[in-house]
């Protein structure tokens, strides 16, 4: 493969050497040669309409399918429009390859047009990031790239390619090895290390596990079934981490943290052994650290030795890829199985009773009405049609909470929001890459009024391309979540968190050419939403659910997570 | 409390504004800096005076460590180390002073580096403590203006280098 081409072309070639078939961008000035490249190459480029919506577009595909999602923008405020969708990734271990058009190299440094400092700007919402200053230098680049980004805890690289790169002519030859000597990856875990946590296990008379995200990165989903069921322990999963087991699996709990169920929280607060796979004791997790899991010894399994005893010192800390620790784990555990059962056995029977009590005590029920939507009878309709197995694509707020609570996952990359950066704006561009990335899947972009309002340019991608995705607007006609601290914790004084002028969602999506409806009556919903599905093209369904709904339970800010607020409190008059 | 770190880096663009960038991200004030090649001119070492809670210091080195430009990251605070640093010092003497400083510079083995009637440049150098010292002794003679190179470090501990070796990987 040694043909003389430029840099445009050699990137592509690059990029196909990955295993790309699709990315996501915007063209400009200095990426005009990568766009004349692109024109007769089998690639498939995405146009959206703002350079945020690539990376979430690129983040919604790597999100469902595990591989390194790519997007692409020019210079200067191209690049700088990436920024948010790159500090989204770099928060929930995403893998992205963010490509970047730069001036001329001998311009940089000279405040040219569109110029910006986008290796300065992305060095801290990237885990590595490259400004190419030689053709011959790119392959290689691109190659470790790739590797940075997929390998080890995942998250965005950046790679910044001036003009004269992209013009330049050269001879591509392949990339076969990586040498980073920096740059370690621990996949297997300590020995020693796994035989004390499978003792720990065993021994444990309130055993809980806490897993999330790590789970869904490393592909570990039937490892983690496999110990839950090895052990017969109760478990619960982080936003981040929902479907890792199947919803529906008699050991799940519920999701835990700040809006998680009674039970899960309960759990951690009086467990004994905490097993942690691949978390990171997030605050939304554990409110008030000093509270956390006071009684537990914490076995902590992570890919990233510095998560580690980074907001809880780990009694058992096991580095290393949690498919590979938990595989072998699940071996020892099957060796160790004690003898004597019954001690064991009325333990975790005692334990287990202890947690359907709490369940029973404070059950997560949805509230319907006969007059109006409740937000939550919304997500149950929801779940009712995806039985399991549904991508949903989740914006930021409420809704969000609502969401995660009452709409099952039957496995992992179902469930697609913005967790650790809570980034609004996220569900909508994160639809269109999981349905360029799952065209058999049904996909849902579950938004609020606020975030669908920050995406409305992306219909016109989803138009242009056909794409078959329910977005559904919980409207309630506020910033909801903002207005729920309002009114808990500033006197209900609500301050610019009403969202009025919302579009007509028929005449809005009909002015972009697809259908459109709005809904109000709680009779309305089950069918509503069942028309959406069974459109052939896009949906905008707009439904107004109850205003001033507040989602519980609740762990406020500073609190402990036992120290839940589980209904609403007592009114508090609106201030004139 | 003050750490003092000793890095092993890539001799690259970029590496020094991640690991500074990494410390200021984080809110924490940098004391003194210093770098410079080592035998292998594709490697720098760096040593860091940073000025960080006694209880996020192994969390400090772990992020350095977690940088693909840095192959080791050293935590030198509490370890057996060799710590020196260099000042160079003005000093604005009067006559009768004169021979005074030059005693002094002696007493710390610091040379002098520059005369004029308007007084001296010193050069010393020495432990960062010896120096406050020679510092301090100077100021009590006349005006003075100084420029610290901050330390560098050396560790007294064999510490295993473990490096990534290549990776051979396939194409698609």
């Amino acid at each position: 493969m040694s043909t003389l081409m430029n840099g445009a072309k050699m990137l592509l070639e690059c990029l196909a050497r990955e295993g790309v078939d699709c990315f996501f961008g915007y063209p400009g000035g200095v990426t005009l040669p990568l766009y004349d490249a692109i024109y007769d190459h089998h690639i498939r480029h995405v146009l959206v309409r703002h350079e945020e919506n690539a990376c979430f577009a690129a983040e919604g595909y790597a999100r469902v399918t595990g591989k390194v999602g790519v997007c692409c923008a020019t210079s200067g405020p191209g690049a700088t429009n990436l920024v948010t969708g790159l500090v989204d990734a770099m928060m929930d271990s995403i893998p992205i390859v963010a490509l970047t058009g730069q001036v001329t190299s001998k311009l940089i440094g000279s405040d040219a047009f569109q110029e910006a400092d986008t290796f300065g700007i992305t060095r801290s919402c990237t885990k590595h990031n490259y400004l190419v200053k030689k053709l011959e230098d790119l392959p290689q680049v691109v190659h470790e790239a790739f590797y940075i980004a997929a390998s080890g805890r995942p998250g965005p690289v950046l790679v910044d390619i001036p003009k004269d790169v992209f013009q330049a002519q050269g001879h591509y030859t392949p990339v076969t090895s990586i040498h980073l000597p920096g740059y370690k990856v621990f996949t297997e875990g300590h020995t020693g290390q796994i035989r004390r946590a499978a003792q720990m296990m065993w021994e444990a008379e309130r055993p809980f596990v806490y897993a999330g995200g790590g789970i869904v990165a490393a592909n570990a989903s039937a490892e983690l079934r496999e110990m839950v069921e090895l052990l017969d322990v109760p478990a619960v999963l982080t936003l981040m981490g929902l479907g890792a087991l199947p919803s529906t699996h008699p050991n799940f709990v519920s999701m835990t943290g700040m809006h998680g169920g009674y039970a899960a929280n309960m759990g951690m607060t009086h467990c004994d052994v905490l097993i942690a796979l691949g978390v990171r004791f997030d605050d939304r997790v554990t409110g008030r650290l000093a509270a956390f899991a006071p009684h537990a010894k914490v076995i902590h399994v992570d890919i990233d030795p510095a998560e580690i005893g980074k907001n809880r010192a780990a009694d058992v800390p096991i580095v290393g890829d949690v498919k590979r620790v938990l595989g072998r784990l699940n071996t020892v555990l099957a060796e160790t199985r004690p003898e004597r059962k019954e001690r064991l056995a009325a333990a975790r029977r005692s334990w287990w009773s202890q947690i359907r009590a709490w369940k029973a005590e404070h059950p997560l029920v949805p509230v319907t009405s006969d007059s109006e939507i409740k937000p939550q009878h919304l997500m149950m309709e929801i779940d009712r049609l995806s039985a399991g197995e549904a991508i949903v694509c989740s914006d930021v707020g409420q809704h969000q909470m609502w969401a995660a609570q009452l709409i099952r996952f039957n496995g992992p990359r179902l469930w697609i929001n913005s967790g650790g950066l809570g980034a609004m704006g996220f569900g909508l561009p994160s639809a269109i890459g999981a349905q360029f990335a799952r065209p058999d899947k049904l996909v849902f972009a579950l938004v609020g009024d606020g975030g669908f309002q920050m995406s409305i340019p992306e219909l016109s991608t989803i138009v242009g391309h056909g794409l078959p995705i329910k977005i559904v607007v919980m409207n309630n006609g506020y910033l909801g979540m903002v207005r729920q601290w309002q009114e808990l914790f500033f006197n209900n004084r609500l301050s610019s968190v009403e969202l009025d002028s919302f579009p007509d969602a028929e005449k809005l999506a009909g002015a972009y050419g697809f259908k459109g409806r709005t809904i109000d009556k709680p009779w309305e919903l089950a069918s509503a939403l069942e028309e959406a599905v069974r459109e052939p093209g896009p949906y905008l369904l707009n439904v107004k659910v109850t205003p001033f709904e507040n989602v519980y339970p609740m762990v406020p800010a500073g609190a402990a997570i036992n120290e839940m607020v589980l209904a609403p409190p007592q009114p508090v008059a609106v201030p004139k | 409390m003050l750490q003092i770190i000793s890095l092993l880096v890539e001799n690259k663009p970029g590496a020094l504004m991640r690991i500074t960038g990494l410390l200021s991200q984080r809110g924490y004030n940098i004391e003194s800096l210093t770098v410079a090649r080592t035998l292998d001119p594709q490697l720098s070492r760096m040593t860091i005076v940073v000025d960080v809670d006694s209880t996020l210091r192994q969390q400090v080195i772990k992020q350095m460590n977690k940088l693909v430009n840095v192959l080791q990251a050293v935590d030198l605070t509490e370890s057996p180390a060799v710590r020196r640093e260099m000042v160079l010092v003005r000093v604005r003497t009067a006559q009768e002073t004169r021979t005074a400083v030059l005693k002094e510079a002696e007493i710390f083995s610091a040379r002098v580096v520059d005369s004029s009637t308007e007084g001296f440049a010193l050069e010393a150098t020495g432990d960062p403590e010896k120096l406050d010292e020679f510092i301090d002794v100077m100021q009590s003679y006349g005006e003075i203006e100084i420029t610290r190179s901050g330390v560098v470090a050396v560790s007294l501990e064999s510490k295993k280098l473990k490096l990534q070796p290549p990776v051979l990987t396939e194409a698609r």
